[in-house]
């Protein structure tokens, strides 16, 4: 697979030693310095702060699964991610099971969300696709208001972050934080690992000429669903990550508000590259913590954002990064 | 005969009454989506923001200018379409050689600044827009009492429906603009301008968004968020008719509008989630939607 990952890197970047994981040397250095900034961070920064945004990027990994590599822009990620949330916190509170059970009980619910909804979505493509899986969104959103398990209006409040494996309490912040930064490492090198697969070659393939994939005997709709579950429960775990951080799961997160969200993050980071999901999220949460205290002006910044972007900015922010460095990022 | 299935024969057609509104502005709506769609290729997601616009334009037209409900149902499509124009002109008209999603999200965000600029000024809480006074009342139906307003509102919606399936069926303007649907290259080359005509079209569109944003302003509070719950609805209304007919989406509209206050009645906990469910189902008998050619 060497081979058709070389080909896809501009020329004049000569041959490129393929390293641990497929990872190209640009590629291996910046995850270096990504796992470096996640050690160093906590020492300067709120470790609560820094949980967030990589409870963020983890879902926007997860999203830019299915925009970035097999073209399909999901307008209602929120469901899964909330409903991760809600999962985790429901397992963690209710029955008692540790963090990382919990977490994976969020991943294993918005799989099984994720396949039905990818299911029906995938019968359409384009923008018909994204408003499929919007509305879809939608009854899960009413779903969760209705629904006596979520607390409607209340959300899920006073998650206990518990003990990892049954022994290691997460009450301290920084346990807390080692958890959080295995698990969005562990999602981001698995998509990494996917997109660079056989399996990740062909939704690139079906990405770029649809109906040469299926020419080729290529069963596409079986790869989109796929891909489509995998994100969802990537999406998940890091909704019942964020749950477990927080210690609560509230109607916000299944909002269709969170699908831009997550949309915004991948566009602006630049989609269809591996780190563009992690550097869009950590800018809109910053902007976000900053801004909090001017109430709407978050969603008219976001707006513009988008607008910039869309009109301006279609790399984003590693996209354009790389094409400077001359190197896929 | 005072009930049917045990259900009051007044609460059944009050139900029915508001499922046509709601439906009524649901085929209003997805109406002018499917306008811009037919030339644009994009899916408006602003259209919830310009619906929201059309009811705040005709408060403050009233609060701030004295100018009445009649009036507003006259200028509000035309102020709020022109800034329709002027968006298509200074962005979407940048996007037509790129993949159709860059549409949508340009559009998204723009509704994100419109609804974030109003939520800014007037608060989320929501500002009450009076039933003109040749409207209040009711009339003795004989079988129910129906608010004049109420009925007015279906009156005008199957109207400007009607009005709008005339002119795109039946008029050369109409013509033109199906044949450009088809081939806009072709339609350009017979000396039409059709990047007027594509400017104008979303101007239209935006138009029916912001009547029907008046219509609403008396019986929704007018409020910041009214677009966007909406829109959504609308959405999956469009995925259920399908995009190719005009005449499909009014009659789509008006139709889930009535399943959605049948469903009030008979079973109240779905009334939220019928339409998509129905989209569900749609999707997986006809998945080129009802009305839609695949």
């Amino acid at each position: 697979m060497a081979g058709a990952q070389d080909l896809a890197l501009p020329a004049g970047s000569g041959t490129v030693p393929t390293t641990l994981f497929g990872f190209s040397r640009a590629q291996a250095v910046a995850f270096v310095v990504l796992v470096a900034a996640i050690a160093v961070a906590p020492m300067f920064l709120y470790p609560i702060y820094l949980m967030k945004v990589m409870c963020f990027a983890l879902f926007a990994c997860a999203f830019n699964l299915l925009l970035g590599y097999v073209g399909l822009l999901s307008f209602g990620h929120a469901a899964y991610f909330g409903m991760g949330g809600y999962i985790g916190a429901h397992a963690a509170k209710v029955m008692g099971l540790s963090p990382e059970l919990a977490i994976i009980a969020g991943g294993i619910v918005a799989a099984g969300l994720g396949a039905p909804f990818g299911w029906l979505a995938i019968r359409r493509a384009g923008i018909y696709f994204a408003m499929i899986t919007l509305a879809l969104a939608q009854m899960v959103f009413f779903f969760a208001n209705q629904a006596p398990f979520t607390g409607g209006e209340d959300g899920i409040q006073q998650v206990p972050r518990g003990r990892l494996f049954g022994a290691i309490s997460l009450a301290p912040d920084l346990a807390m934080y080692a958890v959080v930064a295995a698990v969005f490492l562990l999602g981001f090198l698995l998509v990494f690992r996917i997109v660079h697969s056989p399996f990740g070659q062909v939704l690139k393939a079906i990405r770029d000429n649809e109906p040469r994939a299926i020419s080729l005997g290529y069963r596409v709709e079986h790869y989109k669903l796929l891909a489509f579950t995998l994100s969802a429960a990537l999406s998940g775990v890091a909704g019942a990550t964020k749950a477990i951080v927080f210690g609560i799961a509230t109607l916000t997160d299944v909002h269709w508000s969170m699908s831009g969200e997550v949309v915004l993050m991948t566009l602006l980071g630049g989609m269809g590259t591996v780190f563009g999901p992690v550097a869009g999220a950590l800018v809109i949460i910053t902007m976000q913590n900053y801004l909090a205290p001017f109430g709407a002006w978050v969603t008219i910044i976001q707006g513009v954002i988008f607008v910039a972007c869309v009109l301006a900015f279609r790399r984003g922010i590693v996209g354009e990064l790389g094409r400077l460095l001359r190197v896929q990022l | 005969m005072d009930d049917i299935f045990g259900v009051p024969l007044p609460l059944l057609f009050g139900q029915l009454l508001l499922g046509l509104i709601n439906g009524a502005f649901y085929a209003l709506l997805s109406l002018g989506l499917a306008v811009i769609f037919g030339l644009l290729n994009i899916i408006n997601f602003t259209h919830g923001a310009q619906f929201m616009m059309g009811a705040f334009v005709a408060w403050m037209l009233l609060n701030w200018a004295g100018i009445g409900y009649f009036a507003a149902l006259l200028i509000v499509p035309l102020l709020v379409g022109l800034t329709g124009v002027v968006i298509e002109k200074l962005m979407i008209s940048r996007l037509y050689k790129l993949d159709h999603l860059y549409g949508l999200l340009l559009t998204f965000g723009l509704a994100l600044i419109i609804e974030g600029l109003f939520r800014n000024y007037f608060g989320s809480s929501g500002l009450p827009y009076g039933i003109p006074p040749a409207l209040s009342g009711a009339t003795d139906l004989g079988f129910m009492f129906m608010p004049n307003y109420r009925g007015w509102v279906v009156i005008a919606s199957v109207v400007v429906c009607l009005a709008t399936w005339l002119v795109i069926e039946k008029t050369k303007l109409g013509a033109y603009l199906r044949a450009a649907t088809e081939r806009a290259d072709l339609v350009q080359a017979f000396g039409v301008n059709v990047p007027r005509m594509i400017t104008l079209t979303y101007g239209a569109g935006v138009g029916l968004a912001a009547l029907a944003g008046v219509l609403a302003a008396p019986i929704y509070s007018v409020n910041p968020n009214m677009g966007s719950n909406f829109i959504i609805t609308v959405f999956a209304v469009v995925v259920i008719g399908g995009m190719g007919s005009i005449g499909g989406s009014i009659v789509t509209g008006f139709g889930l509008g009535v399943v959605e206050g049948l469903t009030r009645v008979f079973y109240p906990e779905a009334s939220a989630t019928v339409i998509f469910v129905i989209m569900a189902i749609v999707l997986l008998v006809r998945p080129a939607g009802l009305f839609g050619r695949a």
